[in-house]
C-alpha cells in the first residue's frame, strides 16, 4: 500500500511556543541536490521584535537559576539529541548533500559540544573571575555575570553544528538568545527547536528565527532591548554595518568568524558574552 | 448589531427629540423619571432593565473582533499613540502605595518621556483617597482639567475594591476624597445588591454618593461608576448594569476595578459604548466610558480607540468621555513612540520603571 507523504511545516520557535511568522511568509528550501524538501517561515521583523520580548521576559528566571541547575538542563538536552540522531543525521544529508558518515560525524561533535559547554555552567565563574589584590582590610572580588538577551547569527554553512556551537556558550553564563538560524539549512534548527521545547529549558530562552539574514539582522542589531550581538554567522553579508548600528545602543558585538565559520568550542566564547562585576566586601563585620 | 431604537418609543417621555444640545440639569430622579415612565424603585427598574433587548453574545464578540483587527499605520498610529497618552488615568492602588510612590507617579504623569518634552501629558492621575492630598501637592499648578493641558486627580472611593462597606462609610470616604481635592470619584458599585435584583438600592446609593461628590462652591467631582464586568456574569447583566449607573447619574461608566480577573475587555467595552450611544440618543447627554485593567500593550489601546470611534464616534476620544485605566499601558506607549522617532525598536531600560 503506497503511503501518501505528509510534510512537515517548519515555523519558527518564539517563546516556548512554534508560530508561523507575523507576516505569513514563507521560503522554499532545497537540498543539496536541488530537490524541494520544505517550506520554511520567512521571519519578519516583527518576528524578532516578538523574539527579544520573550528572550527578555526569560531572562532573569534563567541568569537567576543555579549554574548547577542550567548545567543539568543543558545536559539533558544532550541526551533528547542523542536519542533523535538518526532523524539529525538524515536531515544533515539531505540538506548538506553529505555522506551519511559524515553527517553521523557531525552529529556527533554537536552533541559533544553540547556537553561539553553544559559541563562549564558551575565552572566558568571560578576561572573567569577571581579576588583582586587590594591593599587594605577588605575584599575585593570579580565574578562574570550574563550580559542580557544575546542576537545571534549562526553559521550559514552548518545545518546542527554551527547553530549548537553559536547557542551553548551563551546560555552558560545564563543569557537568553534570539538565533537566526542558517538562511540555506534553516530545517535543522527547527528540529532541534522541538527538543529544546520537549526538554527543560524554559520558554522564551532560546528564540529561533530562520529567513533571510540580511533583512532580520539589522533589527536585531538596532533593537535596543539586545545587549549583544553574536554575528559568528554573518561573514557572508554586510556586517560592518551591523556593527555601527550596534554601536548606536553600545552592544557588545562578536565579529564573524575569519576561518572556517565552525566556531571552534572555548571558554572565550562564553565569557566574551558576560559582563564583569566588581564588589568589594569587609574582612570582618566588627 | 444590537439597536435599542426598539426600547425608545415605549417610554413615551424620552420621545422628546434629541437635539444634540444639553438639557437644563435635572436629578437623577427626573430623569429616571422620564427615561424609564415611573418613580426609580426595585419593581419599575426591573421592569425596564429586564426590557432592554438582550445581548447577542455571538454578535458582540465578532464586532468586537472585527474592531481588533484594524491596522493603524504611520500617521495614524502616532496620532492615536499620543492621543492614548491624553486619554490616560496613570493609577496606582496597591495596599503598599506611598506618598513616595504616588509623588514619582506624578512625576511621570507631568513628564511621561523626560528625552522628549513634546510627549502630551496623561489626563489623570488615579489614586487611593487618603492620597489624593499628596497628589494634589505635588501636581502644583498642573492640577486641573485636562482639556486645559493640566492634569486632573481621580481617587477610588466607597470601600474600592470589593464596595462591601455600609452607604455612611461610603459617603464618608467619598466626601473626604472630595474634600482634599479629588476632581473626579471612581466608585464601585454594590455587585451583590445588583446581582439580587435589588436595583433601586444600587440606585439610591449612586445617587448618593453622586451628592457626596457636591463641593461647597456648587461644583462637583466628576462620579465615575465601576461595574466591575468580571463579576456580573453575563453580557445582558453588564448591558443593565451600564444603564442603572447611567439612570443613576454616573459622568463615567467603569468597567473595572483592576482588582477581579477578566478586568476590561473588548467586547464588553464595545457593549458599554453602545450603552452610552443609545443614551445619548435618549437623553442628549454625552457619557464616558473607561475601560481599566489588563490594557497593557499600545496595540491593546488603539484597539479600544477604533472602537470607540466606531461606535460613538470620534467625537468621544477626548479626556471628558473616555479614559483608560492603567499603569503598565503608559510605558509601552512610550516605546511605541521611540519606535516611531527613531526608527528601531526601543527596550524597557528606557522607561522609568514605576
Amino acid at each position: 500500500m503506497n503511503h501518501l507523504s505528509v510534510p512537515k511545516t517548519y515555523k519558527l520557535f518564539i517563546g516556548g511556543a512554534f508560530p508561523r511568522s507575523e507576516s505569513g511568509r514563507v521560503y522554499r528550501v532545497h537540498s543539496a541536490r536541488g530537490i524541494f524538501l520544505a517550506n520554511a517561515a520567512l521571519a519578519s521583523r516583527k518576528d524578532a521584535r516578538d523574539a527579544v520580548v520573550s528572550a527578555r521576559a526569560a531572562f532573569a528566571g534563567w541568569a537567576g537559576a543555579t549554574g548547577y541547575n542550567r548545567g543539568q538542563i543543558l545536559y539533558r538536552i544532550a541526551e533528547l539529541l542523542e536519542g533523535r540522531r538518526a532523524q539529525f543525521v538524515a536531515e544533515i544529508q539531505d540538506a548538506t548533500g553529505v555522506t551519511t558518515v559524515e553527517a553521523s560525524a557531525e552529529v556527533d561533535e554537536a552533541i559533544n559540544r553540547w556537553i561539553w559547554y553544559a559541563g562549564w555552567t558551575d565552572k566558568y565563574a571560578q576561572v573567569a573571575g577571581n579576588a583582586n589584590p587590594v591593599a587594605g582590610p577588605y575584599f575585593n572580588i570579580s565574578v562574570p555575570e550574563p550580559m542580557g538577551v544575546v542576537a545571534i547569527a549562526a553559521p550559514q554553512r552548518s545545518a546542527l553544528l554551527g547553530l549548537v556551537s553559536v547557542i551553548a556558550p551563551a546560555l552558560v553564563s545564563g543569557n537568553t538568545v534570539v538565533v537566526v538560524a542558517s538562511e540555506m539549512h534553516p530545517l535543522s534548527a527547527i528540529s532541534f527547536a522541538e527538543i529544546l521545547a520537549t526538554s527543560d529549558v524554559p520558554k522564551g530562552v532560546v528564540n529561533i528565527l530562520t529567513g533571510s539574514l540580511s533583512e532580520i539582522a539589522p533589527w536585531l542589531a538596532g533593537h535596543a532591548d539586545v545587549n549583544a550581538l553574536d554575528l559568528t554567522g554573518a561573514g557572508v553579508i554586510d556586517w560592518v554595518d551591523l556593527e555601527i548600528t550596534a554601536a548606536q545602543t553600545l552592544k557588545r558585538v562578536l565579529r564573524p568568524d575569519s576561518g572556517t565559520g565552525s566556531a571552534v568550542p572555548a571558554l572565550g566564547r562564553i565569557t566574551a558574552l558576560t559582563e564583569t562585576k566588581t564588589v568589594w566586601h569587609s574582612k570582618s563585620l566588627s | 448589531m444590537t439597536s435599542t431604537t426598539a426600547l425608545v418609543a415605549p417610554s413615551s417621555d424620552a420621545s422628546a427629540p434629541v437635539t444634540g444640545v444639553n438639557t437644563a440639569p435635572r436629578t437623577a430622579h427626573e430623569r429616571a423619571r422620564e427615561v424609564i415612565g415611573g418613580d426609580p424603585t426595585d419593581q419599575t427598574l426591573r421592569g425596564f432593565l429586564h426590557g432592554l433587548p438582550g445581548v447577542d453574545a455571538v454578535g458582540l464578540d465578532a464586532r468586537a473582533a472585527a474592531l481588533g483587527s484594524r491596522s493603524l499605520k504611520t500617521s495614524s498610529k502616532a496620532w492615536a499613540l499620543d492621543r492614548t497618552i491624553t486619554l490616560i488615568d496613570l493609577t496606582t492602588l496597591e495596599g503598599a502605595d506611598t506618598p513616595g510612590r504616588v509623588r514619582s507617579l506624578v512625576a511621570k504623569a507631568r513628564q511621561p518621556d523626560p528625552r522628549n518634552p513634546t510627549t502630551p501629558r496623561v489626563a489623570a492621575v488615579c489614586v487611593y483617597g487618603d492620597l489624593v492630598p499628596v497628589a494634589v501637592t505635588a501636581l502644583g499648578a498642573l492640577h486641573g482639567d485636562p482639556d486645559e493641558g493640566c492634569i486632573a486627580v481621580a481617587a477610588v472611593a466607597t470601600a474600592f475594591p470589593s464596595g462591601r462597606a455600609s452607604l455612611s462609610v461610603k459617603l464618608a470616604d467619598t466626601r473626604a476624597a472630595v474634600a482634599a481635592g479629588a476632581d473626579e470619584i471612581d466608585m464601585v458599585i454594590d455587585r451583590g445588591a445588583f446581582l439580587a435584583g435589588r436595583y433601586g438600592e444600587v440606585f439610591d446609593q449612586i445617587v448618593a454618593v453622586k451628592e457626596a461628590c457636591q463641593r461647597p462652591d456648587g461644583s462637583a467631582a466628576g462620579l465615575k461608576v465601576i461595574l466591575e464586568t468580571g463579576e456580573l456574569a453575563s453580557y445582558d447583566s453588564v448591558r443593565r448594569a451600564s444603564w442603572l449607573a447611567l439612570l443613576a447619574g454616573g459622568d463615567f461608566i467603569k468597567t473595572s476595578t483592576g482588582k477581579v480577573s477578566p478586568a476590561a475587555t473588548l467586547p464588553v467595552t464595545v457593549l458599554m459604548l453602545e450603552v452610552v450611544r443609545d443614551w445619548y440618543r435618549v437623553t442628549a447627554q454625552r457619557a464616558g466610558v473607561k475601560p481599566a485593567g489588563g490594557i497593557r500593550t499600545s496595540k491593546d489601546a488603539l484597539k479600544y480607540l477604533v472602537a470607540v470611534a466606531e461606535t460613538v464616534g470620534e467625537q468621544w476620544l477626548q479626556p471628558h468621555l473616555f479614559r483608560f485605566g492603567a499603569s503598565s499601558l503608559l510605558n509601552d506607549v512610550l516605546l511605541q513612540r521611540h519606535k516611531l522617532a527613531t526608527g528601531h525598536y526601543s527596550g524597557p531600560d528606557y522607561v522609568t520603571t514605576d
